[in-house]
């Protein structure tokens, strides 16, 4: 390994724990970021971090539960091998970042504090005050400092990925960055690369992320011939306080700690919502869900209040969509202790405190499900083969990708206080992966002269794309603006409710905003810190994103997890004797085996170089086999009943329903 | 999403129920094109909107990129990326208070001062451009002060040290601070390094002589806070001494006059001047043993 490097390209949770994992592994590393990793956008989790832990495993929790929860909350569409590693290993990741000086909340006995979030009946999150994503991210940003401190680690911060390098067999054989500070362009040699560049929140205008969430660095790499799976698998998170230059979260652990979300009876009702009396009130998931209440997952939760708002016109307000969380029947003190910071946001942000008067909120743009398709190597055991090359890379060799930005582990929809997980555990995971990969590689960095040309074209491309842009005469298109309209674009077409004429309808005017794009001329043509062109650069590589999103979604003629098309979705039971009843849940059962024959796949969508071409692969379903979700459907009962009675008829011992 | 019923009416639903405060922003920012140029004011205007903050002010800003009199000019530079004052990268100062970009609300400012808004970058550290500041001598004061826990590695170890509720209680505050530099900018003994780099300089050789001259400065209350969040944690505890001979060096604790601005600025309100008064102690303590110890 001496003399070999990765470059990892992103300083989240997801690139630092690759970073630290492989500095102790004795690899040399660079580390890339658009912003001073400590500024991530991890820092925004507020939640927590799930595993199974010892309270959770008396009350018949276990490895296996948290692997069924993830992947029937995400509607089975993720392959479930890496999911099941990652099951496995959370309890370890939560430990190594409590020995990491995480600053994790404590029961009065000293042991980690646990919290419930939404998809599972178990208390299984930890969490640290409500900056969560913070603290874990302080601590492994100290980590890669020591390493860096010790030589073993370099940083480039407020560096910008334009792009991987691939040599003529097309491995990736290091990547090209511009300093947003001097402008410089310069060519990395690496022995691999691993983006870790986070969400594409800002493709749908606002959103629940940070600024850097462009989506940018992913986007050059499926210019360069990366495929991107499941894009149009996007989460909507139920609770936002609208702004106007984001959507602010409030995390689900508001209603983890037994927030309740309600209207009232009376449209627009103008009372004070505390004079308003409990009859008066709709606690609508309440009413609809009763066993998981406010804390169904979150496409429902979000489906719900949107349904409430636009569908019943239960808006709190007349011409804002919003409805109440209501934290106000709780003690102040325990509100302070473990939601103290997430309520001060709200308080710093909207100038009303939530202690003391119900919130108002309305469902945003949160999580990218889909990101680069990756590779994985199955065990025997089910799970993945720990230290294999596989793991994590992309369909380009040597090119890697972890954290949001890969699609590996939330299928349709992501379960609360999961990502954080899957974000810490991919980046420790692929760290062996790459040593294994490194040892293949002996020959690479030798042929010097070669791949000088190879780095030296990659560069010079780049610089004149850079020039060309900076040359371009004044009066064009302005930037800022595009990505107003591609903002409403998205967010009308691609969110809660998706509809064919829409999307189409989208897809074209996206295409066309692609080509004003192409047109935009900058206010700013200097050498220096120039964030003008910075982000038009951004913004052109927001449209093949944006179009696999779209194409995803107008292709996939189906409703799962977050992506609901309510003209494909499979209806409650209608009938009402017990015979019709079970004729139709009969019917509903081949309908939907019918539909997951055709849609339980991956979306895969590359770029031509001009326009999305999507393909489907199969999904790996061999550790539990896919059920229907019936979250509040009539009848869900028969439903379930006779789905159970297929499958007993069914079940081969040992084997499950693998394809 | 949020905003799904303002569609086609652009912002005006979010109006209702908000006083119009008034009809245009006036404002006036300091601005500079590269290191060691001069600075010069330079005024805009932008239409008022209601529940702004000083990121939507700037966002309008860079759309229009033009002074008040029409005069096209390329946008002014910020750092941001939060928008929820968590990452600490919007700081600047506004209406003469160092601050957070993002949760500096208009209205408020409008109400402190009516007529206009006025930015200023960070004066501490040196400006990159406009309203962008290097606040790499922040980070280097968290290298200095070892500021981590010092595990054998990350490998499965099993569990980590029990800790009680008011020990979490007491480090929580500390491992809160984001790195903003607000209490760097507001407190008297910490004075700006601003060095220029030579033509032909190397990175490394460059990077160096940085470090070099930041480690003869102050390193801060914040770098003073975080030695107390690491010396009180069981296992950071391990290396309390070598943060402790830190906190003695030159730049280290004798350093701070006491005068208290920080805690006042510190916008995670960190208990800084509580943490300097622990580390005073422990400071002398850990001489006078170092003294006897040789
Ligand atoms: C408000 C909010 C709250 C959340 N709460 C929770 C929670 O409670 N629990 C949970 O499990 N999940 C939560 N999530 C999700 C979770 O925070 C994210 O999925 C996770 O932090 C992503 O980490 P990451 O390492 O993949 O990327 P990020 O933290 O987004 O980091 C991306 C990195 O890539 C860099 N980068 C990006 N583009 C480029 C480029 N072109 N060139 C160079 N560098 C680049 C950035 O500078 C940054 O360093 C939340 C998300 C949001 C928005
Ligand atoms: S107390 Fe010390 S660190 Fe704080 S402002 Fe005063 S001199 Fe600076
Ligand atoms: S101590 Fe407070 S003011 Fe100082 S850097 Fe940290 S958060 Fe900012
Ligand atoms: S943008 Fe992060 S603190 Fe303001």
């Amino acid at each position: 390994m001496a003399g070999q490097r990765v470059m990892i390209v992103g300083g989240g949770l997801a690139g630092l724990s690759a970073a630290m994992k492989l500095a102790e592994l004795g690899v040399d590393v660079d580390v890339m970021s658009l912003t001073p990793v400590k500024r991530s956008h991890s820092v925004c989790a507020q939640g927590g971090i799930n595993s199974v832990n010892d309270q959770t495993r008396q009350l018949g929790d276990d490895e296996w539960k948290h692997l069924d929860d993830t992947v029937y909350g995400g509607d089975f569409l993720q392959h479930q091998p890496p999911v099941k590693e990652m099951a496995y290993w959370a309890p370890r990741v939560i430990e190594l970042m409590d020995r990491l000086g995480v600053t994790f909340n404590r029961t009065a006995e000293g042991f980690l504090d646990r919290r419930r979030f939404g998809g599972t009946l178990y208390k299984r999150t930890a969490f640290a005050g409500a900056t969560t994503g913070q603290q874990l991210l302080y601590a492994l940003d100290e980590q890669v400092r020591r390493w860096k401190t010790e030589g073993k680690v370099r940083m480039f911060e407020f560096w910008d990925f334009l792009g991987p390098v691939l040599d003529d067999r097309g491995v990736c054989r290091g990547c090209v960055g511009q300093d947003l500070v001097s402008m410089e362009i310069r060519a990395f040699p690496a022995d691999a690369v691993v983006l870790a560049t986070g969400g594409c929140g800002l493709i749908f205008g606002r959103s629940t992320m940070s600024m850097a969430c462009n989506g940018g660095a992913v986007s050059r790499a499926v210019r360069a011939g990366a495929k991107y799976a499941n894009g149009e698998f996007v989460q909507v998170h139920p609770t936002a306080i609208p702004g106007a230059d984001k959507l602010r979260l409030m995390s689900e652990s508001a209603r983890g700690e037994g927030g309740r979300v309600w209207v009232p009876r009376r449209p627009q009702d103008t009372r004070d919502p505390l004079n308003i009396p409990l009859e008066e009130r709709c606690y609508f998931l309440e009413e609809r869900y009763p066993k998981y209440g406010n804390l169904v997952p979150r496409d429902i939760a979000t489906r719900e209040i949107f349904n409430v708002c636009v569908n019943e016109g239960l808006s709190v307000e007349k011409d804002r969509q919003c409805v109440y969380l209501d934290l106000t029947h709780i003690s102040r003190h325990e509100l302070d202790r473990k939601l103290g910071g997430i309520l001060e946001i709200y308080e710093k942000f909207q100038g009303v405190d939530p202690r003391s008067t119900p919130m108002k909120i309305f469902p945003a743009v949160h999580y990218s499900m889909g990101g680069l398709w990756v590779d994985y190597e199955k065990a025997a055991d089910g799970g993945l083969r720990v230290g294999s090359a596989r793991n994590h890379v992309t369909n380009i060799p040597g090119l890697y990708a972890i954290g949001e930005c890969d699609y590996q582990y939330h299928g349709a929809n992501r379960l609360g206080a999961n990502s954080l997980l899957s974000c810490i555990f991919s980046g420790l995971i692929v760290a062996p992966g790459l040593v294994e990969w490194l040892a293949g590689r002996n020959d690479s960095t030798k042929d010097a002269s070669e791949s000088g040309r190879l780095f030296e074209q990659a560069r010079q491309a780049h610089q004149e794309r850079h020039d060309a842009l900076l040359a371009r005469s004044g009066g064009g298109e302005n930037p800022y603006l595009i990505h107003q309209e591609l903002g409403l674009v998205m967010t009308k077409a691609a969110t809660v409710v998706r509809r064919n004429d829409q999307l189409a309808e989208a897809v074209q005017k996206t295409n066309e905003l692609r080509e004003r794009a192409q047109e935009c001329s900058l206010s700013d043509t200097g050498r220096w810190t120039n964030q003008n062109v910075v982000f038009t650069k951004a913004l052109v590589d927001m449209f093949p994103i944006a179009l696999a999103i779209l194409e995803g979604a107008l292709a996939r003629d189906e409703s799962r997890g977050a992506h609901f098309k309510p003209d494909f979705s499979m209806p409650s039971l209608r009938a009402t004797s017990p015979d019709e009843k079970r004729r139709e849940a009969e019917q509903w059962c081949d309908d939907f085996e019918a539909s997951t024959a055709q849609w339980l796949r991956t979306t895969i969508a590359e770029w031509d170089g001009n326009r999305i071409r999507l393909s489907y692969e199969a999904v790996d379903t061999s550790l539990i086999p896919p059920r229907p979700r019936l979250y509040g459907l009539v009848g869900a009962e028969v439903i379930e009943q006779v789905w159970k009675e297929r499958q007993a008829g069914r079940a081969v011992p040992g084997a499950g329903t693998a394809h | 999403m949020a905003h799904q019923s303002g569609h086609g009416h652009g912002h005006a639903s979010v109006a209702t129920g908000h006083r119009k405060l008034a009809d245009w922003i006036d404002v006036r920012v300091l601005r500079q094109d590269g290191p060691g140029q001069a600075s010069y004011w330079e005024r805009h205007r932008i239409p008022y909107e209601p529940e702004m903050n000083v990121i939507s002010v700037l966002q309008r800003m860079a759309a229009q990129a033009k002074t008040v009199d029409g005069r096209a000019v390329a946008p002014v530079a910020w750092e941001c990326n939060c928008l929820e004052e968590v990452c600490g990268a919007c700081t600047m100062v506004i209406n003469g208070r160092v601050r957070q970009s993002c949760s500096a609300l208009v209205d408020r400012l409008l109400r402190e001062n009516p007529g206009e808004i006025e930015l200023q970058p960070m004066g501490k550290f040196p400006v990159v451009r406009d309203l962008v500041v290097d606040r790499g001598r922040l980070f280097r004061a968290l290298e200095r002060m070892k500021a981590w826990i010092p595990v054998d590695g990350y490998f499965d170890m099993g569990q980590g040290l029990r800790q009680s509720q008011s020990a979490q209680e007491e480090m929580y505050p500390l491992s809160e601070c984001m790195s903003c530099g607000c209490c760097l900018e507001a407190c008297p003994q910490y004075t700006k390094i601003e060095l220029a780099r030579a033509e032909g300089e190397t990175d490394e050789a460059w990077q160096a002589r940085v470090r070099e001259a930041y480690d003869l400065g102050f390193a801060g209350a914040h770098a003073i806070s975080q030695v107390m969040l690491f010396n009180a944690h069981p296992t950071g505890r391990n290396n309390a001494s070598e943060r402790l001979d830190a906190l003695t060096d030159p730049g280290g604790i004798q350093d701070c006059g006491n005068a208290q601005n920080c805690v006042a600025v510190c916008p995670k309100r960190i208990p800084l001047t509580t943490s300097i008064g622990r580390a005073g102690r422990a400071a002398t303590l850990h001489s006078f043993r170092s003294f006897f110890d040789r």
